[in-house]
């Protein structure tokens, strides 16, 4: 048997391939990110980045009516913006098989909050797989999707971060080609009128009586005798700290989470003197057990923390008592991350926060620039959420009387989240006679999870030849009037037009444009750094607030720039009011030329 | 083989070549016959972040991290990041650490100090081995090595044989690189032999 070492999401990818999958797309989010990213390595597959994840499941949704094996993927928030669709295909079913992954984040590494998404699938009556190790991930997936066909119904499997970017031993397997049915309309099952609705939720509720037979006897629920005295119950990373933790004790090991196999459960609680359940995140399986009236002592949530991640340390502690002895440490700096050395939003946040503009935010790398010292950022709440947040300050200000230009408002957002959810609000804002003004951070590309090409993706950046949408255009056919691109890296240019159009009576969009400074042909090239000489350098402290990673301060408060890290592209340069710092080789490659050279252009155009 | 669980943290600055170090670990750890479970994280924590890795070796590897006081050894990229995983070292374990600073924003920025004497601090509470990774990378021909001169370091505390490191990094990376980075690795090695203990 070949085996190789892979992540949870690779795994995933390959249990799709050996499944014989035919199409799969996800809009990137972290932890989720991986799965389609591998399975686009298959040439047998279609793989691709859909614009939001509602849509990515509509695609996908549509390729199983016409009998495609499909897959789609995305972290635990990006079901929230699926929602409506996934409900929906609860009732109609699958043709071909469906798999819907949620990738979910329990300590919130790159997230806004922790939701566990196993709700969904009791919510939607979705049957649910949850992978304990990457080979399990791998298994899950190929089954869920005949199972999905079999059962007619899209088939969830839900990850963490810690499986999904766990490597583990993963034992590889052939795969398994399967024709595409092809379409055929079928009104009753996929028109969801409320006349065939009312047929098609009998339809699901039958099913689920169905499948709550299947997870009695299905392999991946069982029960693995130890010591009696003690039974846990785990499912996930959880089973893997438990093991850890009891090796000896009685285990029920769950992979399909919904429906539960109550009667397997009854039968384990028959075994054991005392069951502790131990689950990251919400009490999911616990509020189940303790509906069923086990006869047994039930421990749980009221020991087994409930915000963050788990290891097991955190759960021998909490059930056990015992305290590790470890080394305790002083106070000692954080390290944030930070927008990169010549990242191109690094300019347009300092001019923000000179401006003291009040801004909306949204999600991307540049959610960075809330942290100090550029601390240009007031909300962040979700994908889309900035321009329609701005919006409503507008009308609470105007309602009581102020006028909202005084306010200073601006929604920023990135060029991929803009794609993702931000037209319709910007439609609104246009609509309902709004004024905010609205700055697109256009880099061309989904940087912060690394690099996926999204609608408005320069082909000369990735090389993948795709329509390209014209922001520009958008925005305008919108109906925005005052609609402005600008060089990111134009400060004094950025201060007067932000300046100019926070203070006018019509809405505006400002495009502020420069690729990502990590793209592949970006980061191939060579650059010289800059010099801050120490004799000119008045500790001013201005270039310090660009919170540029390569910048630091001497003991004697004098500005040096780390030549490993510096890009050479000269925002500090041009803040420094004493002409204390310079290019080592004005002559030679520099981030802020690099960037000109790749986009083929940076226009500035005003009216 | 009858091996109890190996726990080894590598922690140090997004950007700074973590993650392909840990998967090289692994790789040698699986081709050495072990159970191997690693764990990362993608995501924010990579632009300029402190980033850890986990990797786990032995007859059977339940979790892939480890809480307070689980790791036998800790390889430091950066000299505060050791100081910051300290907590998750065994008492008894040995932590390896670059003598190599790289500012976080809030030093950078003038808001707080950077700890003076984190590797006299460390010495003081456990085996530790200090080296200049960066020196010793540009000796073996490319800074971008200093990575494989620590992996070499580590390689010693480890039961792993020599010759399936080399194996590893002859087929992990560019083939350019690789006669850069087994001297790299041989330069990190030696100095473990040579650490008083």
């Amino acid at each position: 048997m070949k085996k190789a070492i892979l992540s949870g999401n690779e795994a995933i990818a390959r249990g799709f391939w050996e499944g014989g999958g035919h199409f799969a797309n996800a809009y990137p989010g972290t932890p989720s990110t991986e799965i389609v990213e591998n399975i686009m390595k298959y040439p047998e597959i279609r793989a691709e980045w859909a614009v939001n994840e509602k849509t990515s499941l509509e695609i996908a949704l549509g390729a199983s009516f016409a009998g495609a094996r499909s897959l789609v993927a995305m972290k635990h928030v990006g079901l929230n913006v699926a929602a409506d669709p996934f409900f929906s295909a609860s009732y109609i079913g699958a043709t071909g098989g469906l798999v819907i992954v949620t990738a979910d984040d329990p300590g919130m590494h790159s997230s806004q909050n922790e939701q566990d998404n196993r709700w969904y699938a009791l919510h939607a009556k979705m049957p649910m797989f949850e992978p304990t190790d990457s080979h399990e991930a791998k298994e899950l997936t190929k089954q869920a999707l005949t199972l999905s066909e079999q059962f007619d119904t899209p088939w969830l499997i839900r990850s963490t971060t810690r499986i999904s970017h766990s490597l583990t031993i993963v034992e590889l397997g052939d795969r398994e080609e399967v024709e595409i049915k092809g379409y055929e309309p079928d009104f009753q099952k996929r028109n969801l009128l409320p006349m065939n609705a009312r047929k098609r939720h009998q339809a699901v509720e039958e099913r689920t009586i169905k499948l709550r037979e299947f997870a009695e006897t299905f392999w991946g629920n069982r029960i693995e005798e130890g010591d009696p005295s003690i039974g846990i119950v785990a499912t996930g990373i959880s089973y893997q700290y438990g093991r850890e933790v009891f090796p000896e004790a009685t285990f029920l090991k769950l992979l399909m989470t919904w429906p539960l196999p109550e009667k397997l459960i009854r039968e384990f609680a028959g075994k054991v003197k005392k069951i502790y359940i131990i689950e990251e995140g919400d009490p999911y399986l616990e509020l189940h057990l303790k509906a069923m009236n086990l006869g047994v002592e039930i421990v749980g949530k009221e020991k087994i923390p409930m915000t963050g991640e788990l290891n097991p340390t955190i759960v021998k502690e909490a059930l056990l008592g015992e305290k590790p002895s470890y080394f305790e440490i002083p106070k000692i700096p954080h390290r944030p991350p930070a927008l990169c050395p010549g990242c191109p939003h690094t300019g347009v946040f300092y001019t923000l926060n000179r401006l003291k503009a009040n801004v909306t935010g949204d999600i991307g790398c540049y959610t960075l620039g809330a942290l100090p010292p550029l601390s240009a950022m007031d909300t962040c709440v979700e994908m889309g959420g900035s321009i329609g947040n701005a919006f409503g300050i507008e009308i609470a200000e105007a309602m009581r009387g102020i006028d909202p230009r005084k306010k200073k408002l601006v929604a920023v957002i990135g060029d991929s989240t803009f794609y993702h959810s931000g037209v319709t609000p910007l439609m609104d804002l246009f609509h309902n006679n709004g004024i905010t003004t609205v700055i697109i951070l256009d880099n061309s590309i989904t940087a912060m999870t690394g690099h996926q090409e999204n609608p408005g993706t320069d082909i000369g950046i990735t090389g993948i030849p795709k329509r390209r949408v014209d922001l520009e255009k958008l925005v305008r056919g919108v109906g925005i009037e005052y609609v402005y691109t600008i060089d990111s890296f134009d400060l004094k240019g950025l201060k007067e037009l932000i300046n100019r159009e926070i203070h006018r009576q019509e809405p505006s969009v400002i495009i502020a444009k420069r690729p990502c400074v990590l793209l592949p042909p970006m980061k191939k090239r060579k650059y010289t750094y800059a010099i801050a000489n120490p004799e000119k350098c008045t500790s001013c402290t201005l270039c310090w607030k660009l919170g540029c990673p390569a910048i630091s301060v001497t003991k004697d408060k004098k500005t040096w720039i780390n030549p490993d890290l510096c890009v050479g592209c000269g925002l500090c340069i041009d803040v420094c009011p004493v002409d204390a710092i310079q290019l080592k080789d004005p002559n030679a490659d520099n981030a802020r030329k690099a960037g000109e050279e790749v986009l083929g252009w940076v226009k500035k155009q005003d009216q | 083989m009858g091996k109890e669980t190996r726990s080894v943290i590598i922690a140090g600055v997004g950007g700074q070549g973590i993650l392909l170090a840990s998967n090289l670990l692994s790789e040698a750890a699986m081709e050495a016959g072990y159970d191997v479970k690693k764990s990362e994280i993608h995501g924010m924590s990579q632009r300029g972040g402190d980033v850890i890795s986990t990797v786990r070796f032995g007859d059977k590897v339940y979790s892939p991290i480890v809480g307070l006081a689980g790791a036998d050894v800790i390889l430091a990229f950066e000299k505060l990041e050791a100081l910051r995983n300290l907590p998750y070292l065994k008492k008894e374990g040995t932590i390896i650490v670059n003598d190599y600073r790289i500012d976080p924003l809030p030093v950078a920025s003038g808001y707080m100090e950077y700890p003076e004497n984190t590797i006299e601090y460390l010495k003081e509470r456990v085996k530790t081995i200090v080296l200049d990774a960066k020196e010793l990378a540009l000796k073996a021909g490319n800074i971008r090595t200093m990575n494989v001169v620590l992996l070499g370091v580590l390689s010693k505390s480890l039961d792993i044989p020599e010759d399936i490191w080399l194996k590893v990094i002859e087929r992990r990376v560019p083939p350019k690189a690789i006669e850069a980075n087994k001297i790299a690795f041989r330069l990190g090695r030696e100095v473990a032999e040579n650490a008083e203990l």
